[in-house]
């Protein structure tokens, strides 16, 4: 049970790290990201279908998400459409393709196929004990993109993108057009996502149009359980690693809803319900804290 | 350095809130000019920093720089020769990032790429300059600028904007939404840095007294027109009470902003 929860966790992780981008960092709350994961399953599964290597076909996969992104930046910047529908646009257009990707099937099975984790399991089986394979994998995963996404955000660039997010006027001020940074960080974040969906596909065993349903919901959950975790702070490695560590429990409360709701008479279909009502609740802590930090404050003073 | 010719600027055109905020500006800058723009509220100050920094275009007229026409030249592309402050002390700085990766971002102007130039050669630079300001904040570098003060975030602004070395800076009313003491300072600072530097610069305020008292050129507007334009000597004569009178003589009514009287 642990490790299945720590591989979703860590598999959905990835995608939880492009949210986290989009959405704190640089204050563009994307849905695009409903469409881009499975989008980069579909590439990754009819990558696989036509006998590709695994990594060029996530290579592709990753590629896609990117465009997707880009395409969403493209429309909110040049036609001047607000960031939320322009993800939109995005979303519903990607339905489509999704589809012509899979050819014209909503759902595409792998599971007798050869993949990049069968590859990989077969590898390493015999040097590490077959149940624990997935998860090894996943870590060193979850962690080499974490580094990435931690190291891309220290260098120049990243750093005015983040300050971007903080403040439009400053980034314009100094002389560089705010459109060109949100345009990378858009197609960054939706390619992490769909890396993330081509993982989620091989792990499932399939790829289906509907996979990206909701995702941004469990996105903006993890990320939000995970700065619940951890108390403020302006250390990127710090927020990316609290990204990872709310994704693994937002799945672990899943996990126990999914196989134990029955107890409670919960079924898997009202998992949704319980998604937003997860954030509604993470909402009304955080206000409710920061109103007693304030008090607190104002106490002191006194 | 600047030359604006026969701009106007109209808002909302063609709606019966049309409103033109400037009319026909013709207004030449020099190199090294330090230009102090006084004006009651809708006299048209801030549009005129509008216009020169790139934020609006005129309906009519055009903007040159050193001979070059950038009437359409976006905003963020300007920015790369003009430096801009504003009131908001909080626009010229990321308020959740430290004090290093402030100064990291806004030394250099210009769209910067996948390296990373913050190391300790950079920080003993960043320090040495902000030892300039006598606020201790060298002391500070990894603080996130949220906890630093208003006047603080102001000086800080200034002192970047000086180290990417524009060739204009537009001072919009820097000072206002400090409290005196702080705003005393950041307009000393700000006077010693465009001495030092030999920066060409435009600065609103709404305190008569600092504008006769700084700079070399004194812009008076109203009703989005320059109606008074003085420099050099016949600057340095001006006094609060000539002022008033040169306006009322001017327009034939009270120049009626009791906060430009009050602080005197």
């Amino acid at each position: 049970m642990i490790e299945a929860i720590l591989v979703e966790g860590l598999i959905y992780g990835i995608m939880v790290l492009g949210v986290f981008i989009t959405f704190r960092v640089l204050d563009f709350p994307d849905l695009t990201v409903d469409g881009s994961f499975p989008l980069g399953a579909a590439l990754m599964v009819q990558g696989i279908m036509l006998g590709m290597n695994g990594w060029l076909a996530l290579l592709i996969a990753f590629i896609g998400g990117v465009i997707a992104g880009v395409v969403t930046a493209l429309i909110h910047n040049h036609l001047k459409v607000p960031n939320l529908l322009a993800g939109i646009l995005t979303m519903t257009m990607l339905y489509s393709i999704n589809i012509r990707i899979l050819g014209n099937r909503a759902n595409v099975p792998v599971l007798d196929q050869e993949t990049l984790l069968s590859d990989i399991s077969n590898r390493l089986s015999g040097i590490v004990p077959d149940e624990y394979i997935l998860l090894l994998f996943f870590v060193v995963l979850a962690l080499i993109i974490k580094l990435l996404v931690d190291l891309f955000f220290r260098t120049d660039l990243g750093m005015t993108i983040g300050a971007m997010g903080n403040n439009e006027q400053m980034i314009i001020s100094q002389g560089i057009n705010p459109k060109t940074l949100k345009t990378i960080g858009l197609g960054l974040s939706n390619g992490l996502v769909a890396i993330s969906g081509a993982f989620a596909a091989q792990y499932l065993g399939f790829a289906d149009v509907g996979l990206g349903q909701g995702i941004i919901i469990s996105g903006l959950a993890s990320v939000m359980i995970g700065e619940f975790l951890i108390m403020k702070s302006n250390k990127i490695g710090v927020l990316t690693l609290c990204a990872l560590a709310g994704s693994i429990l937002f799945h672990a409360v899943m996990y126990l809803g999914r196989y134990y709701g029955y107890v409670i008479d919960m079924t898997p279909n009202d998992l949704n319900l319980i998604k937003g009502l997860l954030i509604i609740v993470l909402l009304i802590i955080t206000q409710a804290r920061k109103f007693n930090m304030a008090t607190f404050k104002a106490m002191v003073q006194k | 350095m600047i030359a604006i010719k026969n701009a106007a600027v109209i808002f909302n055109q063609g709606t019966v809130n049309e409103n033109q905020a400037l009319r026909d500006i013709n207004l030449n800058v020099k190199e090294g000019d330090f230009i102090t723009i006084i004006g009651s509220n809708g006299a048209g100050k801030s549009t005129l920093f509008n216009l020169i920094a790139g934020t609006i275009t005129p309906a009519v007229g055009s903007i040159h720089v050193n001979g070059r026409n950038v009437t359409r030249e976006p905003e963020f592309k300007r920015a790369q020769y003009i430096g801009r402050i504003f009131q908001n002390p909080l626009l010229g700085t990321a308020s959740n990032m430290s004090l290093e990766d402030n100064m990291m971002i806004t030394y250099r102007k210009g769209f910067k790429w996948l390296k990373r130039s913050l190391n300790n050669k950079m920080r003993e630079y960043f320090c040495s300059e902000l030892v300039q300001l006598k606020m201790g904040l060298e002391q500070r570098m990894k603080e996130n600028l949220v906890m630093f003060s208003g006047g603080q975030r102001q000086a800080l602004t200034l002192l970047m904007m000086v180290l990417s070395k524009p060739a204009l800076i537009l001072l919009d009313e820097h000072t206002a939404a400090l409290d005196p003491k702080n705003a005393e300072i950041v307009l000393e600072l700000t006077d010693k840095f465009i001495k030092e530097h030999k920066l060409t610069s435009m600065m609103i305020t709404h305190n008569m007294s600092h504008a006769i008292e700084y700079g070399n050129r004194l812009l008076m507007m109203d009703q989005g027109e320059i109606i008074f334009d003085v420099a050099g000597d016949a600057k340095k004569e001006l006094t609060v009470e000539k002022l008033i009178e040169k306006f009322h003589e001017l327009r034939h009514r009270g120049f009626e902003n009791d906060r430009a009287l009050l602080s005197e």
